[in-house]
């Protein structure tokens, strides 16, 4: 220690106060961590090889550092107040003189009584032979989740259960989330909840594939949002429905789920029941952002021309419309519009029209008219209804509503 | 594992896909590739690495209870599907001459080692043939009929033969500019066998060249035309459309550009979006090996053979020769290489 000592008192004297911490730090750096590895056997160590220029590579590091920081902090405090017996003590250094736990003080110093391993030569015993793993040492960092999973109970049980891994892991923070979980005290609780809400054995992988942040979720914060949701009368299938096709709805608060809901009941004018059905039937509306929507609102009522109940109707049919992109919409509905002729009370009897590619429509479209068979009006003969206009595969397109050959339709196509 | 290595090679060639209007060619390349990857993937499932290893166990022996290892094949975990990504993530598509968002038809793509035969297509300059469809009547500022309007015009005196007229002036303009580029002396036998197999045609960078040009419709204020070209694109094309309205004073916009023909795949070879998937591809790409590897054995073999009696021939010669065609000494420097 008196070894230290003197080093400290040089780089006092020739470097700044304020950066004596971080050399300090610097030199305790290679020495903490490889005890720690040894340990802990957790990686939390920084991985400095260029090699990997992944963006999984920043997450690692992110979290990385807070944990390595608070053990060599604490070695501050220890140096420093042995420091202030030995040196003039420095005003803001004495806030950070803490009490030392002693059993940092012990591996402290078992870390300089450099104890030589055992020879590979000594003999041992039957039990001992058998209990050696050699396996190769797990990478200190790695921008994939491969290396570990064999190793890992956690891993290996999430991969068994279905969750893409790859997917995961391009996330941000996840793959060191879920290195550092415990299946049987974190996870298992929480799948045995989603169980209980009446998610099926099948979707838990993907939902845990597209939201891995569940897992650090609180209990009783689920349970209060799921109490939520059911005292707001949604049904059990319908509160399984919405937390397997949207898997962040349960990572939302309470409060936000309400403003949520609020804003779909105020803003479209709908009935409780009704605001009910349309989230149950597309659930990313609670969890997707709200400027989108309301824009495509706009959308709908100043540009494309359509009342107010008409709107409701449509969206209560394909609540899609609500997320789709605005240009394509109004697009589509200029084609629809302008240059098929179709009124917009028509549209509003079909709105599936909405959802198909233009190209598709544009397509069928001038097929009909090249054949003489575009009547898009209900009162005169031979009408042709929308949604089996977009609705039908090709085959029966051809065969019922053109009455022309797949061939000829392609040959036609061909001629565009 | 079988199954996908098979699948993979037969994806070595060129095929040509048919592009609808309105999309750009980029995302068409694009989506055919990812439905390709979607095939190929779900094609390929590897048998789930095997692992051996041996696992302490408590076993009853002589002496009461002894560790020993046991012997478990294990699956390897970082092998698996879901730990290790989709098998293919990317393929080597590349494509042939692109056509603007606006136009449509014949589009030749390449995949894997075809990519090198686009390269080979660029340099042996094939013609391609297209139909284009145009509306007297209005000019526009970019030339179709979606941009903005300039001005209105009548037309009511334009008749078919004031059409093919002008037809034929725009055709042979471009056929002596034709030979003019091709850089050969009509009056040696080496243009006689060139003109026999038709293979008159410049054999380096030139300015778009119109080979053939014709009237196949005429119904004012409607018209379609078939022009046959080379070095093109298609804003050309629409430009031609509009001053041919200019020459038969009136205005003329274009109202479609679809390509019919690039090099030697026509209409018949090009797939649809409906057969955009992986049988099809492989089949387009099988018929059309042979008729490629002829075709630039035509065009290539012949451009190594003239290169060949360039060097061969004196520089006075040479001189000589050039001479009646009219070119300019700066003509002699970008010869054949």
């Amino acid at each position: 220690m008196a070894f230290w000592a003197r080093q400290i008192s040089i780089w006092y004297l020739s470097v700044k106060t304020s950066s004596v911490a971080n050399s300090i730090q610097q030199l305790r750096k290679t020495h903490r961590t490889w005890m720690q590895l040894h340990e802990l056997s957790v990686l939390s160590f920084l991985c400095t090889d260029n090699h990997f220029p992944q963006h999984g590579l920043k997450t690692y590091r992110s979290v990385s550092l807070g944990s390595r920081l608070q053990s060599t902090n604490s070695n501050n405090g220890q140096i420093l107040s042995e420091e202030t017996n030995l040196l003039s003590p420095v005003n803001h250094y004495q806030q950070q003189a803490e009490v030392i736990p002693s059993s940092d003080t012990k591996t402290l110093y078992e870390v300089w009584e450099d104890t030589p391993p055992s020879s590979a030569l000594e003999e041992i015993s039957e039990e001992e032979a058998v209990q050696i793993v050699a396996e190769p040492p797990l990478p200190l960092g790695s921008f994939t989740l491969q290396d570990y999973v064999d190793r890992s109970e956690t891993l290996s049980q999430l991969v068994l259960l279905g969750v893409d891994l790859s997917k995961v892991e391009k996330r941000p923070n996840a793959g060191q989330f879920l290195l550092r979980l415990d299946f049987e005290k974190d996870i298992r609780k929480r799948l045995l909840f989603l169980k209980d809400v009446g998610v099926e054995d099948n979707q838990l992988g993907p939902i845990l594939t597209q939201n891995p942040y569940f897992l650090a979720v609180d209990m009783e914060a689920l349970e209060t949002r799921v109490a939520y949701l059911k005292s707001k009368k949604f049904g059990k299938e319908a509160v399984a429905r919405m937390v397997s096709r949207a898997p962040f709805l349960l990572s939302f608060s309470v409060e936000r789920l309400d403003n949520r809901l609020g804003f779909f009941q105020k803003e479209l004018g709908l009935s409780v029941q009704k605001t009910r059905d349309l989230v149950v039937s597309l659930p990313r509306l609670l969890t997707g952002s709200l400027e989108p929507i309301k824009e495509n609102w706009q959308v709908c009522q100043v540009e494309l021309g359509f009342r107010r109940n008409e709107m409701q109707h449509i969206v209560s049919k394909i609540p899609k419309i609500l997320t789709a992109n605005k240009r394509k919409l109004i697009e589509t509905f200029d084609y629809l519009h302008n240059v098929m002729g179709i009124p917009h009370h028509i549209l509003t009897n079909f709105p599936q029209v909405f959802n198909s590619k233009l190209l598709r429509v544009k397509e069928r479209h001038m097929f009909l008219t090249f054949l003489g068979r575009a009547q898009y009006d209900p009162a005169q003969p031979s009408y042709i209804s929308l949604d089996k206009l977009v609705s039908m595969p090709d085959e029966v397109f051809c065969t019922e509503i053109a009455k022309a050959s797949v061939k000829n339709f392609e040959k036609f196509l061909k001629t565009l | 594992m079988a199954a996908g290595r098979a699948a993979r090679t037969g994806l070595n060639g060129l095929f040509a896909v048919y592009k609808p209007p309105g999309v750009a060619s980029i995302r068409v390349r694009d989506s055919v590739e990812t439905l390709l990857l979607k095939e190929l993937n779900s094609l390929e499932q590897p048998a789930v690495q095997q692992q051996v290893r041996f696992l302490p166990n408590t076993v009853e022996g002589n002496a009461g209870k002894e560790l020993t290892l046991t012997v478990t094949q294990l699956p390897v975990l970082a092998a698996h599907p879901l730990v290790r990504g989709p098998e293919l993530t990317h393929l080597k598509i590349g494509a042939g001459h692109r056509l603007d968002t606006k136009s449509s038809g014949v589009f030749v793509l390449g995949v894997g080692h075809g990519n090198k035969l686009l390269t080979d297509m660029y340099n042996a300059h094939f013609t391609r043939a297209y139909t284009v469809r145009g509306l007297f009547g209005k000019a526009t500022d970019d030339f179709s009929d979606t941009g903005r309007l300039i001005e209105k015009t009548t037309f009511d005196h334009v008749t078919r033969d004031k059409l093919e007229r002008i037809l034929a002036v725009i055709q042979g303009t471009n056929h002596k500019a034709l030979l003019m580029y091709s850089n050969i002396d009509l009056k040696t036998q080496e243009a006689y066998e060139l003109a026999v197999e038709r293979l008159i045609r410049p054999m380096e960078k030139t300015p778009p060249l119109i080979t053939a040009i014709r009237c196949l419709q005429f119904a004012p204020p409607e018209f379609q035309l078939e022009i046959q070209c080379m070095h093109e694109t298609q804003q050309y094309l629409r430009k031609v459309v509009h001053e041919i309205g200019l020459e038969l004073k009136s205005t003329a916009v274009c109202t479609q550009v679809r390509r019919t023909r690039d090099g030697c795949f026509t209409l018949d070879n090009a797939l649809l979006r409906t057969h955009w998937n992986l049988q099809n591809i492989r089949n387009s790409i099988r018929d059309s090996k042979v008729k490629v590897k002829v075709e630039l054995q035509r065009s290539l073999g012949h451009q190594a053979r003239r290169g060949k009696r360039h060097t061969d021939t004196d520089q006075v010669a040479e001189s000589e020769l050039h001479s009646t065609e009219g070119t300019s000494a700066s003509d002699l420097t970008h010869k054949m290489r």
